[in-house]
């Protein structure tokens, strides 16, 4: 019981770091939501977080500016998804080859770059990183305010966007047709809405988030680059997405449940708790898998999912 | 699913882009593109010991490789193939334990059938997912992956820690239970001979057996596979299962030929760099068994090309990547197309002078 006082009285620590681990996995979760919509998987999302992440390092080591860092990082995001969407939309290539082997693609290509350009000195390259703003009357409130309101730029982006991608999606004319070719791409085509451009904008869209989000990684989570940094996250945010039932508000509740796990790990290993950490960082991988047996999510999944559409 | 009569013009097309790509990205880092293909090639069959080395790396690969094949002529993907490795490789460790005091070849045996049915249940659980409820099976072993990983890594840190208590690793194999090495102190060892004595079993299996036919018809059209009397479902859990088998016995095998032990990051992702082999193997057994061998050798030669031209190993990922990435878009309708509406002759002739002007 000792550790769960503690734990209570360590709420606001808590709070704070599950926001701070959650935004990440927001970030591309709101992307991969989009892209699913109109009817696409793309697991090499997972490299396009590693492709943000070292793009962002490098240009703020080359520059000192962390702003900088995440509009390339954001760019070369963009870059990777343009080619998923080339191969996949463009040549109907299979969506789940693409995806893993541009995931080794990112994983060998940042590998070699980061050691060409740092060298082995053994000492991790270290970049400035985004400040955290407080905001004005919010982050003066004891206990919540540090906990909600004392957040680098990125968090409240990612925040932000939750109620835009809602809008997007159920609102405006354009997030309709996203889901019409998501459910019934002949159908949609036949009303003229073009699949092809639909979902390249989709693969856009998730490329400049998934870039955000690495370089959030590297010049936020972290002030460095290493190695498969990105550990798991982009398939993390395929479950989230799954878990939210495609929605942009439903990925919220999974990126916070997803970023409390691994929050909740750091603070049970500080505490020295008798529950193995593992267990905690393996509990939201059990839960998505049971979340799809007991929800029936599958039913809300756009029904094209997957399906590479010829027009013929 | 069967392999386009154009399939192999798309591999060495695809092979020779990557050539290209690879030459002009190492141009402008201003790395010298003849020392590194050099030494690849010497890193991978510059002698005895380099070539060892190849069937070494080649042998996960060739196990998984098989599994996500398997898979894919019953029209699955198998993206668990990792964690059926990795949970084939915790029950080796785990059952290495009790069988110091058999004999060499009974205790290799128990290897063996454990690892083997560890990846059989843990896709099984994929399976069942998939035919009670529907869940779809990338997903659900994409999410299984990483509960084998923290499996591992509890099992490792807690339960099945070695004895010495130093290291998160489990304790070395019994002598017994290791694989013998054919060529010491080359690491060849019995598992590669295994690898090939399975990928003619599953040959013999897809295409000379009834069982084998009836998977693939389900791969190739399920509706006309039902209509033609065939229980799809259970093809389509037969073949889920029998994948999970192969990739679990390749996680058996590296600990046993090579590791000894378990422990984080055991995996260099074997798993997920099968579906390429399978891919590149153009789903055929001798073809998986050739990709996992080049696959193998890029491992092995990148080694040596990070120790003399100072370029980091994971470029051997890189050009895989490249090569599937070429492959998958050359084996698309769009661009069969394109190469079949260009004669044959006239197709070689070009590749005859690619290959020429790469040379020069």
């Amino acid at each position: 019981m000792d550790f769960l006082v503690t734990l209570l009285t360590n709420g606001g620590a808590l709070l704070h770091s599950t926001l701070v681990a959650a935004t990440p996995l927001l970030l591309a979760a709101l992307g991969e939501t989009i892209v699913q919509r109109a009817g696409v998987i793309n697991i090499g999302l997972e490299g396009i977080l590693l492709i943000g992440a070292f793009a962002g390092v490098t240009t703020c080591y080359m520059s000192g500016s962390p702003l900088l860092g995440m509009l390339v990082g954001a760019l070369s995001g963009l870059l990777f998804a343009l080619l998923f969407a080339g191969l996949t939309i463009g040549l109907s290539a299979d969506q789940i080859v693409v995806g893993v082997s541009l995931n080794l693609l990112a994983a060998g290509i940042t590998g070699v770059l980061y050691r060409g350009i740092f060298g082995v000195t053994g000492q991790a390259v270290q970049v400035t990183t985004f400040a955290p703003i407080s905001l004005p009357f919010l982050g003066t409130f004891p206990v919540f305010g540090p906990a909600l309101f004392q957040h680098t730029a990125l968090v409240y982006l990612a925040i932000a966007l939750v109620p835009l991608c809602t809008f997007f999606l159920f609102q405006l004319r354009a997030g309709l047709q996203l889901q019409a070719v998501g459910e019934h791409p002949h159908a949609a085509e036949t009303l003229g809405i073009s699949v092809r451009k639909v979902r390249t904008f989709a693969l856009a869209m998730e490329g400049l988030l998934g870039g955000i989000a690495g370089s959030y990684l590297s010049l936020a989570y972290s002030n460095t680059f290493i190695e498969g940094m990105s550990a798991g996250r982009g398939f993390i945010a395929l479950a989230i997405v799954i878990f939210g039932r495609w929605n942009p508000s439903g990925a919220l509740w999974g990126a916070l449940f997803f970023g409390a796990a691994t929050a909740l790990q750091f603070h049970l290993q500080a505490l020295g708790s008798e529950i193995p950490y593992q267990f905690v960082l393996m509990l939201p991988y059990v839960l998505t898998i049971l979340a799809l047996v007991l929800l029936k999510t599958h039913t809300s999944a756009p029904a094209a999912l997957g399906q590479p559409y010829n027009r013929e | 699913m069967t392999a386009r009569p154009t399939s192999l013009v798309s591999l060495l097309l695809a092979l020779i882009s990557a050539a290209i790509v690879i030459t002009i990205g190492l141009s402008f880092a201003g790395i010298s593109v003849s020392s590194v293909f050099a030494n690849l090639w010497l890193g991978a069959a510059g002698d005895a010991y380099r070539l060892s080395e190849t069937a070494v790396k080649a042998c996960p690969l060739l196990f998984t490789g098989l599994a996500v094949m398997l898979a894919l002529h019953a029209g699955l993907w198998n993206i668990g193939a990792e964690g059926q490795l990795l949970l084939g490789a915790l029950a080796t460790a785990w059952v290495g334990q009790y069988i110091a005091a058999l004999s060499s070849a009974l205790a290799i045996v128990i290897v063996v059938a454990v690892s083997l049915s560890a990846g059989f249940l843990w896709a099984g659980c994929a399976a069942y997912l998939k035919q009670k409820h529907n869940v779809n099976e990338v997903i659900s072993t994409l999410m299984l992956n990483f509960v084998a990983v923290y499996l591992v890594s509890y099992s490792v840190h807690g339960p099945l820690m070695e004895v010495a208590g130093q290291y998160p690793q489990t304790n070395p194999l019994p002598v017994t239970a290791t694989l013998p090495r054919l060529f010491p102190p080359a690491r060849f060892h019995l598992g590669i001979l295994l690898a090939l004595v399975v990928a003619l079993t599953v040959w013999i299996f897809l295409f000379r057996t009834k069982a084998g036919f009836r998977l693939r018809a389900t791969g190739a059209n399920p509706t006309a596979a039902r209509f033609a009397g065939i229980a799809v479902e259970r093809e389509v859990t037969i073949a889920f299962v029998l994948s999970g088998a192969l990739a679990g016995l390749a996680g058996g095998i590296e600990v046993s030929g090579i590791t000894q032990r378990v422990y984080e990051k055991f995996s260099p992702g074997y798993g997920y760099t099968a579906i390429a082999v399978a891919l590149v193997g153009q789903r055929s057994p001798v073809g998986v068994v050739l990709a996992a061998l080049f696959f193998g050798a890029l491992d092995a030669g990148a080694s040596a090309v990070q120790r003399t031209v100072g370029v980091s190993s994971v470029l051997a990922s890189v050009i895989q990547a490249i090569v599937v990435l070429f492959l998958a878009a050359y084996s698309t309708d769009t661009i069969q197309r394109l190469i079949s509406r260009i004669s044959t002759r006239f197709a070689l002739l070009l590749l005859v002078g690619v290959a020429f002007l790469c040379s020069h």
